[in-house]
């Protein structure tokens, strides 16, 4: 005969294995629907506390660019902190509707900040090639992009703007991007 | 017993010797400089051949001995197949491909695949390296290529194989008229003007001599084309009495040079009288000085934007330029389209162009679907590259001039205002406006209260051609005629 004590713990072994397989099965339909969620581009969290920034948003229809403040989480690094603003003022380029709209696949790949007040945007491919071809298009992505950083980012005099880590010649065959942009040249056509 | 300072006999004190050391060692500096440079700079007038083949274009160095030229024949086999070499000294054996051969230094007759061959002038072995000379190479390239080769000895030119690119001419007697070269193959020369001559350079293309030349052209304006070939280039040279611009079309193949319209009565060239008016008044005669440069954006294999399906903004500028043109030349202004096709030209090429027909003002022409009415930018200068005295950079050549540019910007607005486009000014980081030294706008031509399709709409274009061509005039006295 076999002892008590064996079968209860058999029984339990059994029951463990049995839950542990429901479990499973539940973490890899999660994992499944988290795959199929994150098919689309989403931009990294960012840590840090929340700060009230301005970002100089395109607006086709009006042909300029409109001061609108935005909380955004900052991380603490200043080229983190540039990344992070870009990236939020092209979730709003990137919504439906925008006033200024922008492939959902367009990125800002780095920026790099070199001493003295030089800003490197990297582009990635797909923000070029599937940017709408035009001057005022084209120009107001450049202002608001030179603006915004320079407006959040104190110290920035110049931008230049890579796509994919290369120069190219224009953003989508007008808006020259193989020079450096002075920003308070910028600021003034902004104002004009 | 104290010390005392005792001045040396034998020796100069402390502060000389400095001196000395210092004076030495700028002098070195300098020498040093001086031999880096020497040693760096290319000779101007060094010899090389150049060689074409379907595998490779490449250029060697030629060495003159006893009145010979001469070239390394590892080096000039090496792009075109296997190629290794040994040597005692004396004899120089050679393997290319499964092809042996043997040289003797000081010997002009040599042994290939077991034949005997004789060259021009004795074989040279220097530095372990084989040199045959050049006259010898349309005999013996053959011997190791299997395939025949064309040697332009006095040139230094020579063609593998059937890879040279025929060039043929043919003057259009337009206005302005116009010289069509086309080739065989796509080409790259370098272009260069001077005052009566453009100046095309093929240092990658193996052009062969058209089959007559030079060609003299029954034409006032471009009066004579001439091809020649020298040190391992070819050049075609386009002889004008008004200068001269180029641009490419069809893939590369054809080349159009155009005259650029005169300017001033005081280069002996006076613009051509417009029939439309047989009695100019005198505003026009003063007028007609002013050069006004009008570029249809984009064309050719660079279609700019989309504005429709089938409609591409390259097309829709080149109308709008001649349109543009007519409404200019009407009141009186000599104008020159730096497009009058689908042909493509780069940006540093609508800029040079622009400066080196010394224009009075550039105005570019752009289409888009976006938006309504027109927009007209002046340049937004980038950061300033470095001047060379009284040399202004490259990208930022607009600067002495944009003050007038946005003059005439801000013109342009009202005129079409007047006429009931909305229209604003602004200024734009778009080439080539930032590289001519001439007052220069861009205009932007968006759709009317009909969309896309007023864009090919003449009525439509009309209307706004109208209303720059009356704000070009109303600026006229500042624009001025450039030196």
């Amino acid at each position: 005969m076999i002892p008590r004590h064996l079968l209860i713990g058999v029984a339990a072994l059994l029951a463990l294995v049995v839950s542990m397989g429901i479990y499973v099965r539940h973490m890899r339909r999660q994992a499944g629907e988290f795959q199929y969620a994150t098919d689309s581009p989403v931009a990294p969290p960012a840590s840090g506390p929340t700060e009230t920034v301005t970002l100089y948003v395109a607006d086709d229809a009006a042909g300029m660019l409109r001061a609108r403040s935005a909380q955004i989480p900052l991380p603490g690094g200043r080229q983190q902190r540039a990344e992070e603003l870009l990236r939020a003022l092209l979730r709003i380029y990137q919504q439906p509707g925008a006033p200024h709209p922008l492939a959902p696949a367009a990125d800002i790949r780095s920026i790099f900040l070199v001493d003295p007040g030089a800003a490197v945007i990297d582009l990635n491919a797909a923000f070029a090639d599937q940017h709408r071809s035009g001057i005022l298009s084209e120009q107001l992505t450049v202002n608001s992009l030179v603006e915004t950083l320079a407006v959040n980012v104190p110290g920035i005099q110049r931008v230049n703007i890579l796509v994919e880590g290369k120069t190219r010649e224009t953003l989508a065959g007008h808006a020259d991007l193989t020079e450096t942009f002075d920003v308070t040249t910028v600021e003034q056509a902004g104002n004009q | 017993m104290p010390w005392t300072k005792v001045p040396s006999t034998q020796y100069p004190d402390s502060s000389s010797r400095r001196k000395a050391g210092y004076w030495a060692l700028c002098a070195g500096y300098w020498v040093l400089l001086i031999l880096t440079f020497l040693s760096a700079a290319p000779a101007a007038d060094e010899k090389h051949i150049s060689v074409f083949s379907p595998v490779a274009i490449y250029t060697l160095p030629v060495m003159e001995h006893a009145s010979h030229e001469y070239v390394g024949l590892l080096e000039l086999l090496e792009p075109l197949g296997r190629v290794s070499t040994q040597t005692d000294g004396r004899h120089w054996n050679l393997r290319y491909n499964a092809l042996d051969a043997e040289f003797v230094a000081g010997k002009t007759r040599a042994r290939i695949h077991g034949r005997n061959f004789d060259l021009a002038a004795p074989f040279l072995i220097e530095n372990s390296r084989g040199l045959v000379p050049l006259s010898s190479l349309d005999a013996l390239l053959p011997r190791f290529l299997g395939t025949p080769v064309n040697f332009h000895e006095s040139a230094r030119r020579l063609l593998v194989g059937e890879v040279g690119i025929q060039i043929s001419f043919q003057l259009d007697a337009s206005n302005p008229p116009r010289l069509v070269l086309n080739f065989s193959a796509p080409v790259n020369p370098t272009i260069s003007t001077e005052p009566g001559k453009m100046r095309l350079v093929f240092k990658r293309d193996p052009v062969i001599p058209p089959e007559s030349q030079p060609i003299s052209f029954d034409s006032k304006v471009i009066t004579r084309a001439s091809y020649f070939e020298s040190n391992g280039d070819a050049e075609f040279d386009v002889a004008a009495t008004q200068p001269l611009m180029a641009s490419f079309t069809n893939n590369r193949k054809t080349i159009v040079v155009s005259a650029i319209p005169a300017t001033t009565p005081a280069t002996g060239m006076p613009a051509a009288p417009n029939p439309a008016q047989a009695q100019p008044s005198a505003a026009n005669v003063a007028s007609r000085r002013v050069l006004a440069m009008v570029d249809p954006a984009h064309g050719g294999d660079e279609r700019g934007a989309a504005l429709s399906d089938t409609l591409a903004e390259k097309d829709v500028t080149l109308g709008f330029a001649r349109l543009l043109r007519h409404e200019l030349e009407i009141r009186g202004f000599a104008v020159a389209l730096l497009r009058d096709g689908d042909t493509s030209s780069t940006l540093d090429q609508r800029a040079s162009a622009s400066n080196v027909a010394h224009a009075s003002i550039y105005i570019s022409l752009h289409a888009t679907s976006q938006g309504s009415g027109a927009r007209v930018y002046s340049a937004l200068l980038p950061v300033e590259g470095s001047s060379k005295g009284a040399f202004h950079a490259w990208n930022t050549a607009q600067a002495p001039a944009l003050p007038v540019s946005r003059m005439v910007s801000a013109a342009i607005v009202a005129e079409l205002q007047k006429r009931e486009f909305p229209a604003r000014a602004s200024s734009a980081s778009l080439r080539p406006l930032n590289n001519v030294f001439m007052p220069a706008v861009a205009v932007e031509l968006a759709p009317g209260a009909d969309g896309v399709a007023d864009l090919t709409n003449a009525n439509y274009q009309q209307r706004a051609a109208s209303a720059i061509a009356d704000a070009v005039v109303s600026v006229r006295d500042r624009l001025g005629v450039q030196p």
